[in-house]
């Protein structure tokens, strides 16, 4: 096979393993502190992206002003900032409620949560996708990248993906407000004795790993049509994703995200009918080898 | 010396177990005092009873003057200026030993410099970029310790700090609450060696069966040392 296109399937890997990375970066982290899986991170996700359209084609209409239309570089802001302040108020008045039960009353709350928003969505939107109209000018065309012509757009959503992924790492792992985070992953009752209001801390992190799943929503709106359903379809492999890199570790999620996407894409390549159920082959392998995750510690108890 | 801390009929559970029968003490400024007992009696519950670390807690418990039995743990610590060192050290595995140091946030202006806490702990000077897991448990115990005093916390309450430590280290630790007693800071300690604790404190307050079963000043201490002995063994 040729060099460039195993290249070029690379590029088309990592355009699908970002947002991978971004999703199960923000579940990774709402894990550690909450320790609930967020099966609700899809559906916020996919709200992420409706934010992005009906900012751009329906809020003005809406509204009376029918030139109005929300820009995709406002889009990239305030899409998570709303998404995260309705993620806050779930925190604040339903999960908080829970943590005093097994885990699985998260899981199934989210799990609730994300039914709920998919049929609310469905019941306005077209369930089969609408196109996302506001791509920015300055996004459209190709760039030659000497093995390939890759979309700009494309490009653009790899770099910035990527970018917020290593910052988000940095934070966490290598300064003082991320040292607060990673003590509280392992004993927040001790942080809170220090002094730290830790409930709101909770509060705020799971507005951040959800914001996070609404700007991997906005970025994939020019790309994938917005759809009520987008983020049930993603969120599966997602988790799979989550399975393989081991529950908690920040870098491994990030890590595991980017290469899964690289290993999707190579099979579509080298034999396309098993590029839909790779990642879940290989997730029974590293099940069996290792069932903490290839970066999780083996906490079993 | 005014009051600082004052608990009354103090009851705490941890779920359907209640734990502590009306415990009574009180703390003035500036001073030290033990609770003393067998495992079980108590102590270490009492102590995360006044942090609000229990499931359920009932009575009172004034800081300082004000009543701050229903208040969010992290506001009692704000307010009382605590500073707590858990009997399990509670050093952070994924922090390095500078982390460790600077997470409590500061809770007053009378903290410790970070260089004047280094200076009091050279150990821990040498392996600022070591991982908490890394530690000895002698330097675990020195940053507990050392974590504490650069917050400007007013009340320590110090959860058996000798435990499983050489006697070496036991003595540092000894001279290190002498120099934190003549720096004006009052401590509670939770201790099962009574020969470290008996020439710290100024009064011992020994439990039995979650309250407290008798109260020594230090001036009594020789008078009553095979009496209190009786009620600490096993």
């Amino acid at each position: 096979m040729h060099l460039n296109v195993i290249l070029a399937q690379t590029m088309l890997g990592l355009s699908a393993g970002v947002f991978y990375a971004m999703l199960s970066l923000g579940l990774a982290i709402i894990f550690g502190l909450l320790n609930v899986i967020n099966f609700a991170h899809g559906a916020l996700y996919m709200l992420g992206a409706f934010v992005a359209l009906i900012g751009y084609s329906y809020i003005g209409p809406w509204l009376g002003y029918d030139d109005f239309h929300l820009g995709f570089w406002w889009a990239l802001i305030v899409a998570p900032v709303v998404v995260g302040c309705f993620g806050m108020l779930i925190e604040r008045f339903m999960l908080r409620r829970l943590y005093q039960f097994d885990h699985i009353y998260g899981l199934l709350l989210t799990f609730g949560i994300a039914l709920i928003l998919q049929g609310l969505m469905s019941r306005y939107f077209n369930v089969s996708g609408t196109a996302y109209g506001g791509q920015p000018d300055s996004l459209s065309g190709i760039v030659n990248l000497g093995f390939m012509y890759f979309p700009t757009y494309r490009l653009f959503a790899i770099v910035v993906s990527i970018i917020v992924c290593v910052v988000t790492w940095f934070v966490i792992e290598r300064t003082s407000l991320g040292a607060v985070l990673r003590a509280g992953v392992e004993n927040p009752r001790l942080v809170e004795a220090f002094g730290i209001n830790v409930p709101r801390l909770i509060t705020l992190t799971f507005g951040f790993g959800v914001g996070l799943a609404a700007l991997a929503g906005v970025l994939a709106a020019p790309i994938y049509s917005v759809s009520p359903l987008m983020g049930a379809n993603l969120i599966i492999t997602v988790f799979a994703v989550v399975v393989i890199g081991g529950m908690g570790s920040i870098g491994g999620a990030i890590v595991t995200g980017l290469a899964l996407g690289l290993v999707q894409g190579l099979t579509q390549a080298l034999y396309p009918p098993a590029s839909e159920t790779v990642i879940f082959f290989i997730m029974v392998i590293v099940l069996l080898i290792r069932p903490a995750g290839l970066f999780g510690k083996d906490t079993a108890s | 010396m005014p009051e600082l801390l004052r608990i009354r009929d103090l009851n705490a559970w941890y779920g359907e177990s209640h734990v502590l029968h009306g415990v009574d003490m009180a703390v003035n400024e500036g001073e030290v005092v033990t609770l003393l007992g067998r495992n079980g009696a108590g102590r270490t519950t009492t102590l995360k009873s006044i942090l609000g670390l229990v499931d359920k807690r009932r009575g009172s418990i004034q800081l300082d003057g004000s009543e701050v039995i229903n208040r969010p743990t992290h506001r009692i610590a704000r307010q009382g200026l605590l500073g707590y060192c858990p009997e399990e050290r509670g050093i952070f595995s994924r922090l390095n030993v500078d982390e460790n140091l600077n997470l409590p946030p500061r809770l007053s202006r009378h903290g410790m410099p970070v260089e004047e806490i280094y200076a009091m702990f050279p150990n821990l000077a040498e392996r600022r970029r070591s991982l908490g897991t890394q530690l000895s448990g002698g330097e675990q115990q020195m940053l507990a310790m050392a974590r504490i005093l650069r917050t400007g916390a007013r009340l320590l309450l110090l959860d058996e700090i000798t435990e499983g430590l050489a006697p070496v280290i036991v003595k540092t630790l000894g001279e290190t609450i002498q120099q934190i007693k003549q720096r004006g800071l009052t401590i509670v300690l939770v201790e099962q060696n009574f020969h470290f604790a008996a020439p710290l404190a100024d009064r011992h307050y020994i439990m039995e069966h979650g309250r407290v079963a008798e109260v020594v000043e230090a001036a009594d201490v020789e008078a009553k040392e095979a009496h209190i002995k009786r009620l600490l063994s096993v």
